[in-house]
């Protein structure tokens, strides 16, 4: 990977950089300290570019490319926060508030939430779309963890730690579109299902959706930190 | 297999067919079918028997007018008869030798003398079940020219010579395609049909798999030899039960005669197709989540690149085609590049099918050069919309198209002119709607079938076109604001930017394409509560998604 001709030098947001082949253009800025707001991505999970927040504009073409999939070339000129970037990720985050119930005063998760700080940080300041109010219902069932649908964002993280980091593949996603769920199992309630119990989507999850009964009441922050030390332990041995 | 061969059988079918006087051939496609053509083709066979003529009559695929079926055709005299019931078989048998059943003639010469028959050249003519029928009109020959006279790139340059673009509706250069899985690098490659046909008002490729199977087939063939591949996928949704026992026997016929399987005509050359059916979901046309689904999982899409030409099924090179490009490879093998090049527009070549449907008169499958004028499809080969009404507009391109005013209808049917009027090209249906449709209700009619099919992977598209129909049903119901609309545009330009694949990118077409040219009604449901077509009806009630 280190030989000179895999070095490739690149400009994101007038700053020149250089890069690993290979590497993607999310890593890359934010190894250069230039953040790009993300929230299906995360650390030490694959990427499935389901979010849309990390668009960044491409010099060259029109469309518009996801940072956390899109690999770097020589010479690559990326704007990452544009102001047709700004109206974009904002419309994003009211398209999610509004779908489903999100109310911060009374969430598990209020002041831990990423959802909560993408929305401060990219300036929303209200909604004007209309709310879809839509019911939904909330597995207690587990006894050690909830997961309440009114607050998933559907970005498949725990999907995707489940099957990629324990797994156990106990969660996926059922339904299309609007109605698409995440659901444990073949839609069981959580608790009867073939949960592990290691509580991984629980530090994934990027809002109040799955949380920890023991931290009803108290600050409960997530700490996905542990997954690209996990994968880096396990490639070592 | 050699060409002698293939001229063996067809010389025999030919002969058998030279054994009698006339030839009756019924449609038998899923339209004439739901009105009775079995039973008037069974009436046809008994009464031929009965009658001594030596008359041949024959099921076939689509013929096209489908709005004058149950259709029979009577040669050599190239009669059409439409409307047939199974009653009228013996006046049909009676009438053969002298003058045509008059109250069954149906006159559809203008019909078929503007088109050009390329994809469709078969329908019609042979009976699908039957692959010595597709030899007997030059089936198969290309697949063994190509296996014995040319190579693989030679082959790739004569599809790019041909300037054919995939007929699944993005319009991108086959050739291009084709020499991109090519020169992937991998042992394993794999070539995939795209039969997920799902555009509401479109049917083209079913006509295609049910009518003339084998086509696809061959041309699937000569791509895999081409690109280097040995093994098929034919992708077919599991709602053509009919297009997938066709294809199911045509496989078989074809494996049986050795035009597929284990060193195809004694060359090296091996290749053999698998049926996978689609489960109902529209986005599995969609090439990634149609490779997902081929592959067992979740039909959901996923960024490109990698485009599957590098890394498709199971990772390896994938070259994924429209049953309607597949269909037009043998005809540019026989014929030369440059025959299909000569054909068409200037950046748009060969023909087209399209599924015409809605308030027009003859209703069905055409097949035009491209650039042809919209006017000349609808008024002469459509036949015009049916009296007491006047044309409004045409949708092309299904949910992912738009609608052309009336007054556009000099414009010629190519890729980049339905681009630039705001539609597309799209994998060819035509809806043609009179005075009595209201926009307004056709975009949420088709971000309505946007939001059902979205598979919910990405935001925009999940939850976008969720807002999108809850605006516009508002504006149908009379409770909207100028605000809404406001937020609608705001919305429609999100979607179509930030959307993970195609399905959520075009999905705003339809909005898009009707308040550019019809916004003035969008206003009146608004301010004035008035539908100019009185379809709306509105209750002011309010509404959530």
């Amino acid at each position: 990977m280190s030989d000179a001709g895999d070095v490739k030098t690149l400009i994101i947001d007038d700053k020149e950089v250089s890069a690993l082949r290979g590497q993607t253009i999310l890593e890359v800025a934010r190894e250069n300290g230039i953040d790009i707001p993300t929230l299906c991505h995360v650390d030490g999970l694959g990427d499935v570019g389901a979010c849309r927040m990390c668009l960044v504009e491409i010099k060259g073409s029109n469309k518009l490319q996801p940072a956390c999939v899109t690999t770097i070339f020589e010479s690559m000129e990326v704007s990452t926060n544009t102001e047709r970037l700004q109206k974009h990720r904002r419309t994003i985050l009211e398209l999610l508030f509004a779908e489903r119930n999100h109310i911060c005063s009374v969430c598990v998760a209020n002041g831990h939430c990423e959802l909560q700080s993408l929305a401060q940080a990219q300036g929303v300041t209200h909604v004007r779309l209309p709310y879809r109010n839509p019911d939904l219902h909330v597995d207690a069932s587990h006894e050690r963890f909830t997961i309440d649908h009114n607050r998933c964002i559907l970005c498949t993280r725990c999907v995707r730690v489940c099957a990629e980091i324990e797994g156990a593949h106990v969660w996926d996603v059922m339904g299309r579109g609007i109605d698409s769920m995440i659901i444990s199992d073949l839609n069981d309630p959580w608790g009867e299902s073939s949960c592990t119990r290691c509580g991984k989507c629980v530090q994934v999850c990027p809002t109040g959706a799955i949380f920890d009964k023991s931290k009803i009441g108290d600050p409960h922050p997530k700490y996905p930190d542990f997954l690209p030390y996990l994968n880096l332990m396990r490639e070592a041995k | 297999m050699t060409i002698e061969e293939l001229e063996q059988i067809a010389e025999s079918v030919r002969r058998e067919n030279a054994k009698f006087d006339y030839e009756v051939s019924v449609c038998m496609d899923l339209a004439c079918a739901s009105q009775g053509s079995d039973k008037l083709r069974d009436a046809l066979v008994q009464i031929a028997e009965a009658s001594g003529k030596k008359v041949l009559v024959r099921r076939t695929g689509c013929m096209g007018p489908c709005s004058h079926g149950p259709l029979v055709r009577v040669d050599p005299y190239k009669t059409f008869y439409g409307h047939v019931q199974s009653g009228h078989a013996a006046a049909i048998v009676d009438r053969l030798g002298g003058e045509p059943v008059p109250d069954l003639q149906c006159d559809l010469n203008e019909h078929f003398d503007s088109q050009m028959r390329v994809v469709l050249e078969n329908a019609g003519y042979i009976d699908p079940e039957k692959i010595d029928d597709y030899i007997a009109r030059d089936g198969y020959k290309a697949l063994v020219t190509v296996l014995m006279e040319m190579t693989p790139n030679g082959v790739v340059h004569r599809v790019t010579e041909s300037g054919l673009r995939g007929r699944g509706g993005g319009g991108y250069p086959t050739g291009l395609k084709w020499a991109t899985v090519a020169k992937a690098v991998g042992d394993v490659k794999y070539v995939v049909c795209n039969g997920d046909e799902g555009d509401p008002g479109a049917f083209m490729d079913r006509s295609v798999m049910e009518g003339d199977p084998h086509r696809v087939i061959e041309g699937m063939a000569i791509a895999a030899y081409a690109v280097g591949a040995s093994k098929g996928f034919f992708y077919v949704r599991a709602e053509y039960p009919i297009a997938v026992s066709r294809l199911t026997m045509a496989l078989r016929e074809a494996r049986r005669r050795g035009l597929l399987g284990i060193n195809i005509c004694n060359t090296p050359f091996s290749f053999d197709i698998e049926i996978r059916l689609g489960a109902g979901a529209f986005v599995c046309g969609e090439e990634t989540a149609l490779i997902a689904s081929i592959e067992g999982r979740r039909g959901t899409p996923k960024p490109r690149p990698p485009y599957p030409a590098v890394s498709g099924l199971w990772g390896k090179p994938t070259l994924i085609n429209n049953v309607e490009t597949y269909a037009n490879i043998a005809p540019i093998m026989r014929n030369g590049g440059k025959w299909f090049f000569s054909i068409g527009s200037e950046r748009s070549k060969g023909t087209k099918v399209f599924a015409l449907s809605g308030k027009i008169a003859n209703t069905g499958l055409v097949e035009v050069p491209m650039g042809i004028k919209l006017r000349e499809i609808i008024e002469t080969i459509g036949g015009g919309v049916p009296a007491g009404h006047k044309l409004k507009a045409i949708q092309t391109g299904g949910p992912s198209g738009g609608c052309i005013p009336a007054d556009m209808l000099g414009l010629g049917v190519s890729y980049d002119a339905l681009m630039a009027a705001g539609s597309i090209m799209g994998s060819g249906g035509m809806i043609v709607m009179d005075d009595t449709s209201c926009m307004v209700n056709v975009a949420r009619f088709f971000i309505d079938f946007c939001r059902t099919e979205s598979c919910g992977k990405c935001i925009p598209c999940r939850a976008g076109t969720a807002q999108m129909h809850t605006l516009l049903t508002r504006i149908c119901n009379g409770s909207a604001t100028m605000a809404d609309l406001h937020l609608l545009e705001d919305l429609c330009s999100t979607v179509k930017e930030t959307s993970l694949c195609g399905l959520g990118q075009t999905a705003p077409n339809p909005v898009l394409s009707t308040l550019k040219y019809f916004r003035e009604e969008y206003i009146q449901h608004i301010e004035q509560k008035r539908c100019p077509a009185g379809v709306c009806k509105f209750e002011a009630v309010e509404v959530t998604a």
